[in-house]
């Protein structure tokens, strides 16, 4: 868990004249910055340009306008995306709740207990998560077809439930695994039962490491496509879904800056929310791959 | 194996030599109770559909029958989809069975197979070379490292979607890239461009993510290594060679591992930045495009391509984890591997 954080940094030898070690680093985080952030920047820069200069090439924001962010919003031309927003929000929130209700009593037994067949349970933890979605879409599509499903919240969620729920075992798993033992059994000694000493001493140690997987499994369930541009239905669709299939006011004009005003609005939240909790993310993902 | 069920006064050895005792070892039905639930929801939500997609794949699409002109449920199909598939052999109106017409879907299998590795084998090269070379940057100490950390996942976190719908902005035709480059290339139209539109995109996209998994390795290389070998003389290239490659090597199989896995299920990223098409229309059409193609027009035919693409991928992680020997299914009991031994 704390592998990133606590990574000696290299030292530098500084002896008078050009250090071209600096150089060289500096430089390559300037490449770095510059690769992750121009695409991103430009799409800001294009969501708050006036739609007659939508091809304007100045590097900064020419011709500001907030226009852009209404179109997103204007539901004459057949988008509804403040719906798919909410629509984003409430299957995130309900994957995220039920992945990480059944994903933390695994990841507990896996990280604290001894029992028979552990490394076949993980083996398929991992297997589902190296799942192609492509392959369950088709019975699923057939399925809720026969059941009058498709459309509703929870043909969108329990697919959801499949791509979270791997992600979060593994990332409890080394977070509980890395948790002292001395507290859980001293709690245990003090006449707790092993519920108790869960509830009591483990839960509450555990809430960042709960906090960091809830973020991991909604950007998750946030990012999802595949399975929802066909299960859903207008009402229920995501804003991934609702994004691809923005229409202009004209047909077959794309509405780049109404197109790229809704990317900002999706993608700025999860931005702030990455920056933020740079730190616990970063380990979150690596726990959740690479565990040694 | 953590199979055993170790006497619970046994205590176990944790990695520190310490003693790790597991305060609730022999209680399997304890642990079988708290596994119970994901595993409930895996059988349900993958377990499942797989059964039934391999099920669905050996019946025939209902449909009219060409011979009656009647209506018809389907029926038992055998391997006929799945011959439809790998040897495109399609039934025409009159019942002949034949080799697909161009514009088939059947017909386009072997090339999207041939994309989707293709992609899969460009994209994840790329992202190892430079995601091994940001996280060497990453590594170093300099000012801001937190902040480089932070941008770096800015890329991760856009969702896949609004990345295309931004790639196919700046790949428009009056588009920044063709403005920047003084040309005038259809980028998401013609067959290489489109190609190489979404690699670009996928680059962009993926290589923090590999960035950061390096980089996670590479900080379980202790520090005393290097300046062991700068004290014996070793130059930077060398000590790149010879101790930060065969170190970081591990954490670096399973990243490919994972961004293989990954890529050879691409479907977002094509899907809405060229729409499948480029040139011929279908140039950048991946196994799962054609998939979900294929759901519109018949679900049987559907399942047995979506178990081909399944089983596809199986071979590729299960080769791919024989031949690097990355260790993913790691036992939480074994001693954490030090980074030198």
């Amino acid at each position: 868990m704390s592998v990133l954080e606590t990574g000696a940094p290299r030292r530098f030898e500084r002896r008078g004249g050009i250090d071209w070690q600096s150089v060289r680093t500096y430089g390559g985080v300037v490449v770095i910055v510059v690769w992750c952030l121009a695409p991103f920047y430009w799409m800001m820069v294009t969501a708050f340009r006036d739609v007659g200069y939508t091809f304007d090439t100045a590097l900064w924001p020419t011709h500001v306008t907030l226009d852009n962010f209404a179109t997103a919003f204007d539901t004459s031309m057949g988008n509804h995306f403040a719906r798919a927003l909410g629509n984003s929000f409430f299957i995130g929130a309900c994957t995220t709740v039920i992945g990480l209700l059944v994903g933390t009593f695994t990841a507990y037994a896996l990280a604290r207990m001894q029992f028979r067949f552990k490394s076949i349970v993980l083996g398929v933890v991992l297997g589902a998560s190296m799942f192609p979605g492509v392959a369950i879409v088709t019975p699923l599509f057939q399925l809720f077809t026969e059941i009058h499903w498709m459309g509703t919240y929870q043909a969108l969620i329990i697919p959801n439930i499949s791509f979270v729920l791997p992600l979060t075992v593994y990332t409890l798993t080394s977070f509980f695994r890395d948790m002292p033992w001395e507290l859980e059994e001293s709690a245990r000694m003090d006449g707790c039962t092993p519920g108790q000493a869960f509830r009591k001493v483990i839960l509450p140690l555990a809430t960042p490491a709960l906090f960091t997987t809830a973020i991991l499994a909604f950007i998750a369930s946030w990012n999802e496509f595949l399975i929802s541009s066909l299960l859903s239905s207008d009402k229920t669709q995501p804003v991934t879904v609702a994004i691809a299939q923005f229409a202009g006011a004209q047909p077959h004009q794309e509405p780049y800056t109404a197109v790229m005003a809704a990317g900002t609005i999706v993608t700025v939240p999860l931005v702030v929310l990455v920056l933020v909790f740079q730190r616990r993310i970063v380990s979150g993902l690596t726990a959740g791959s690479l565990k040694g | 194996m953590a199979g055993i069920d170790l006497d619970p006064a046994t205590p176990e050895l944790a990695p520190t030599g310490k003693k790790r005792k597991y305060i609730n070892s022999g209680h399997g039905k304890r642990a079988a109770l708290l596994i119970a639930p994901t595993v409930v929801v895996l059988a349900i939500v993958i377990g499942y559909p797989i059964v039934s997609a391999v099920v669905l794949s050996l019946k025939k699409d209902s449909g009219l029958d060409p011979s009656t002109g009647m209506f018809v449920q389907g029926g038992f199909a055998g391997v006929d989809n799945y011959v439809h598939w790998l040897f495109q052999r399609c039934t025409s109106a009159d019942g002949q069975a034949g080799a697909c017409p161009p514009g088939n879907l059947g017909a386009q299998f072997w090339q999207s197979t041939g994309i989707t590795f293709f992609f899969a084998a460009v994209t994840v090269s790329l992202e190892t070379a430079f995601g091994l070379w940001m996280a060497v940057i990453m590594n170093r100490s300099f000012v801001g490292r937190g902040l480089l950390r932070a941008a770096v996942l800015v890329p991760w976190a856009i969702p896949t979607a609004v990345t295309a719908k931004l790639w196919y902005f700046i790949f428009a035709y009056n588009g920044i890239a063709n403005k920047l480059l003084h040309t005038h290339i259809l980028w998401t139209g013609d067959e290489w461009p489109a190609r190489f539109a979404i690699i670009l995109a996928d680059v962009w996209k993926t290589t923090p993510f590999m960035a950061l998994l390096i980089l996670a390795g590479l900080q379980m290389i202790p520090t005393d290594v290097y300046e062991a070998a700068k004290v014996d003389g070793a130059s930077a290239w060398q000590r790149f060679t010879s101790i930060t490659m065969p170190l970081v090597k591990p954490a670096l199989m399973v990243a490919v591992l994972f961004r293989v896995l990954d890529a050879l299920r691409m479907y977002d990223l094509p899907a809405i930045l060229t729409g499948g098409g480029g040139g011929s229309g279908n140039a950048t059409t991946t196994l799962s495009i054609l998939v979900v193609d294929q759901i519109k027009q018949g679900f049987n035919s559907a399942s047995a391509l979506s178990t081909i693409t399944f089983v596809l991928i199986f071979l590729v992680a299960f080769l791919l984890v024989k031949v690097t020997g990355a260790s993913v299914v790691d036992n939480p009991d074994q001693p954490k591997k030090e980074a030198l031994q």
